[in-house]
């Protein structure tokens, strides 16, 4: 597998990073491999389960799927980057106070979708939230309890004005 | 704006009972609905699988799979594939051989070798593993693998492979010896049948001779699989002269140190096995997988190997079981079933795994949750050309009730008695015997169904609607044994500091068990569950646990975790009781510290510098627990305790068909369990509604389909699973909160309940709504479109 190399340069949660990379090595590859980043994760490796969704400027997208080569000048935000030392993201308490996570493989997923869920409609109907998060799989079907997280995490969006 | 109604909460219609629940005011920990221990580490992505496991060193593993369903293997050529750049070796089933001459592994059956050995019995059986500088390579690689094969005739119907003549997958059938229930298994050959299991009570022709009305119908359920999200992954390495470490997403890391150290021909210490967080199980990862060919290829190279599946290659791996259930049953005028016959034939694929397992324990459930006076149950595990089926999440329980409670259905509307009063005329009471003979405890249908008929607001009239949308609703009920005999032994550890550790065999792949773990020891010590630690399955720290499976852990686990905490609360007692200048009788551990009736504390770190002198030491408390069984009879099945534990469910379900597309959208789904008592109610209710969920799929579309023993969907693109936009705009979860008298405060297993009744629910509501009745899941728009068609007399083109 000698296939061309290249050097890419990103902004990985905040901070500016570099990586040695083969082009046809994918983002959660390249997470995991350069920078032991493993909150997104590689399960049905064809972007339907969204266990691997990482934010790339400011959108969500399969990391299983998603070139890392594309990601030289991008801003990339992983599961990692939302907690703040011990603090929490509202959208993560929320998961975690109402229960809805269980074997937790699909939770980093669920998490990034409905933060950019979230920022772009900062009260969502339950219908929106269906919708949005269609493309999630949770094989242990939390998805009543995930539905009521992030319809908690929206009203802190609201009396927060976002966070 | 549509609304969820919370789980358990009121639903739009009227305020349902709480379900029975006596008080539990003397209990802190436990029965309390406490957040994961490990959710920070879940929503942080932090928490460990061992999917992220990278070792120095390391060589990854891919296998190459068989593309025949039946064949000996003439020649394989490996040469292409290992002049590929960054390839370090290709093994196979020869190179095994060297280091395991005898290379058959299985817990039920030695039937399955660790690589194809002169022959291949299913598409998708590995043949040959190249190991590689890092997985691309390898895939590379694995391609170039060329292998010829002399085909055989396949046979892919369980009921056709049972049959005199059928091509015969096995030449010899060698029993593994291993779990006690499953000792009576025998050598065969000549059969695909590698087991036949029978119950008989009662006088079954008098019963159908005295019966007013006969049913006979068959019921077919495809195989559909597991899908854990972290497929599996299992990483060996060699940790010291003749010791080896493997780290594997195991749910019976017991069972694979057992097992590989058999095939090593090492006694169990030398072999460590280890995990971590499980990205879900569902019973796909139990016994071995991928264990002992990684360990092999570790100990071949002398290098640590990671093989991780993709999510195809786990659709060749373990599947659920297919079955064909034939039941017939006699019923008097007024309702009440005086006889049952129920034969099945389970499809276990090309290699048993638990398969006999299967078999004989939903077996032996298969005339329901009834009083039937004579009944006949007859049973066989059959072997055919497909990727073998092992344990889902219930065990084969849901094929049997998706028979039994469809059939319930038709009965009720023939005799023109109302579905739930039927089954009230029928159910098993406490103190009747079962059809094994085991005289029933614990269980409380009447419950169940109490609650059943209060969520669905079922007296209340239903409208049916009269365009091409139609409505209906169905209910169901379902009983599973818990497996029998089985061990768990849990130690814990108080430290030093006196802060406390609990080491257990029980794997946690999302159902709560640590959290669990940590309440029932929290109760007995008196301290919070949040500062409990529990130790992750390590074989050489956490002591011996069966394995995590079949709603046993609660009971089994729990009762060894109290026992261990008991202990550990008399010895401190015991230290204290000098310092204290009292009785240990006469203390108490509440509030995080030993209590005298005086009012003088000792915290537990104080207790322990009491003993050592300083903050050392430790103190370990013991626990061990096996169920009580009583091995049943091989002619009749009968046994006076078939089971420690039996679980209940029920399920309601109101749906909508389109009668012009045939799919059917399920707008409200009730799940009713009977638990023992909750040890964390919210989490009993996820297993309830997570469960329901789980099987509404494999109800609705849930299916592998094969051609020629090929899965042709083996993707998420072809092969769908329930999404957010797939579940009932109304779903609740109730639990029957009844103490079982020898459950860990009263607790019983509840991670497959919620599947058992989901599928004739929606089955029976089908019916309710257009009049049809669909024998073979799942239930896709297609098939009820040609059911409603047929039903119409006027089928499409090729059926007519």
């Amino acid at each position: 597998m000698s296939a061309a190399r290249r050097t890419i340069r990103f902004k990985l949660n905040d901070r500016p990073v570099r990586a040695d990379i083969a082009v046809y090595e994918t983002l959660v590859e390249v997470l995991q491999r350069d920078f032991s980043l493993f909150g997104a994760r590689e399960s049905c490796g064809q972007g339907l389960c969204g266990c691997c969704t990482v934010i790339v400027d400011g959108n969500a997208v399969s990391g299983c799927l998603y070139l890392a080569a594309f990601l030289d000048g991008a801003e990339v935000t992983t599961i990692e980057g939302l907690a703040k030392r011990d603090q929490l993201h509202p959208i993560q308490e929320c998961f975690a106070s109402k229960f809805a996570l269980q074997c937790g493989f699909c939770t980093p997923g669920f998490i990034m979708m409905a933060k950019e869920l979230l920022e772009r409609h900062p009260h969502p109907t339950e219908d929106q939230i269906r919708h949005y998060l269609s493309g999630n799989l949770c094989r242990c079907a939390t998805y009543p309890e995930i539905i009521e997280a992030v319809k908690t995490a929206a009203n802190h969006y609201a009396d927060n004005n976002g966070s | 704006m549509a609304t969820l109604p919370h789980k358990g909460g009121p639903t739009d219609a009227v305020e349902a009972p709480s379900a029975t629940k006596p008080p539990s005011a003397d209990l802190r920990e436990v029965n309390r609905s406490l957040p994961r221990l490990e959710s920070h580490a879940k929503v942080t992505g932090s928490a460990e699988y061992i999917h992220h496991l990278r070792i120095p060193g390391m060589l990854c593993g891919k296998i190459a799979r068989s593309s025949v369903a039946h064949g000996r293997i003439v020649r394989i050529d490996t040469t292409a594939a290992m002049n590929v750049e960054g390839v370090h070796a290709i093994i196979t089933a020869e190179d095994i051989r060297t280091l395991i001459p005898d290379p058959y592994y299985g817990p039920a059956f030695h039937d399955q070798p660790i690589l194809a050995l002169g022959k291949v019995r299913h598409v998708g059986e590995p043949v040959a593993v190249v190991l590689a500088e890092n997985a691309h390579v390898a895939e590379a690689a694995a391609d170039l693998i060329s292998v010829e094969y002399d085909p055989l005739e396949p046979v892919f119907d369980e009921v056709a492979a049972a049959k005199p003549g059928a091509p015969i997958i096995h030449d010899m059938l060698r029993p593994a010896g291993t779990f006690p229930d499953l000792k009576y298994l025998k050598g065969r050959s000549g059969t695909n049948v590698a087991l036949d299991a029978h119950v008989r009570r009662g006088d079954l022709e008098k019963g159908f001779a005295e019966s007013d009305r006969v049913f006979e119908h068959i019921f077919h359920n495809g195989k559909v699989i597991h899908a854990p999200f972290e497929p599996m992954v299992t990483v060996a390495e060699i940790t010291g002269p003749n010791t080896l470490t493997i780290h594997t997403a195991s749910q019976s890391p017991s069972f694979v140190r057992t097992e590989v150290s058999r095939l090593l021909g090492w006694p169990e210490n030398r072999v460590r096995v280890r995990t971590a967080f499980l990205g879900g199980g569902y019973g796909a990862k139990l016994y071995i997988k991928l264990e002992a060919l990684v360990a092999a290829c570790a100990l071949l190279v002398r290098k640590p190997v990671r093989i991780a599946l993709t999510m195809e290659e786990q659709f060749y791996t373990i599947t659920k079981h297919g079955a064909t259930v034939r039941i017939k049953t006699g019923v008097k005028k007024n309702g009440k079933m005086i006889a049952r016959e129920v034969e099945t034939y389970w499809n276990t694929g090309a290699y048993s795994d638990i398969g006999p397992r299967v078999t004989q324990k939903s077996g032996f459930t298969a005339a329901g949750p009834y009083d039937i006076e004579n009944v006949a149950l007859d049973n066989y595990c059959v072997y055919t050309n497909e990727p073998p089926a092992g344990a889902l999440r219930g065990f084969g329980i849901s094929q049997v009730v998706w028979a039994y409670e469809c059939q319930a259905d038709i009965i009720a509307h023939e005799l023109g008695i109302d579905p739930i009063e039927f089954r009230r005329r029928n159910i098993l009471h406490d103190g009747r015997p079962h059809a094994t003979g085991t005289i029933m405890t614990d269980v409380h249908l009447d419950e169940v169904l109490d609650q059943l008929v209060s969520r669905m607001d079922w007296h209340r009239p239903f409208e049916r609607g009269s365009g091409e949308i139609r409505r209906g609703r169905g209910v169901a009920i379902g009983i599973k044994a818990c497996i029998a005999p089985t061990s768990s032994v849990a130690l814990l550890n108080i430290h030093g500091d006196g802060s406390c550790g609990i080491f257990c065999g029980t794997v946690d792949m999302g159902q709560a068990s640590d959290t669990a773990m940590a309440q029932i020891a929290a109760e007995v010590l008196g301290i919070p569950a949040e500062a409990v630690r529990v130790v992750h399955p390590d074989t050489d720290v956490t002591p011996y646990d069966m394995a995590t499976l079949g709603s046993r852990s609660t009971y089994h686990m729990g009762n060894a975790v109290k026992i261990a905490a008991e202990n550990a609360r008399s010895q401190l007692l015991q230290i204290a009781e000098t310092a204290l200048g009292t009785t240990a009788e006469e203390l108490e551990c509440k509030e995080g510290a030993v209590i005298s009736p005086s009012g003088a504390r000792m915290s537990f770190g104080e207790v322990m510098g009491a003993r050592f002198a300083m903050q050392a030491g430790n103190i370990i408390g013991f626990g061990s627990f096996t169920s009580p069984y009583q091995k049943p009879d091989a002619a009749t099945g009968q046994s006076p305790k078939i089971t420690p534990f039996w679980m209940l469910g029920g399920v309601g379900a109101e749906i909508e068909v389109d009668t012009e597309t045939g799919r059917i959208r399920v707008t409200k789904l009730v799940n009713v369990g009977d638990v023992g008592r909750a040890v964390n109610p919210e989490v009993a209710e996820t297993q309830l509604t997570g469960a329901g969920i789980m099987q509404l799929g494999f109800t609705l579309f849930e299916e592998m389909i094969f051609n020629d023993g090929q899965v042709v969907n083996a993707s998420f693109a072809d092969y769908k699973v329930p999404g957010m936009l797939d579940i009932p705009q109304e779903i609740t979860a109730d639990l029957v909160e009844i103490p079982h008298q020898h459950g860990p405060f009263g607790a019983k297993g509840i991670g497959e309940t919620g599947m058992f009744s989901v599928s004739p629910a929606i089955g029976n509501a089908l019916y309710d709504a257009i009049g049809v009745r669909i024998t073979e899941m799942p239930l896709t728009p297609e098939r009820v479109l040609r059911a409603i068609r047929q039903a119409e007399k006027r089928p499409f083109g090729s059926e007519r």
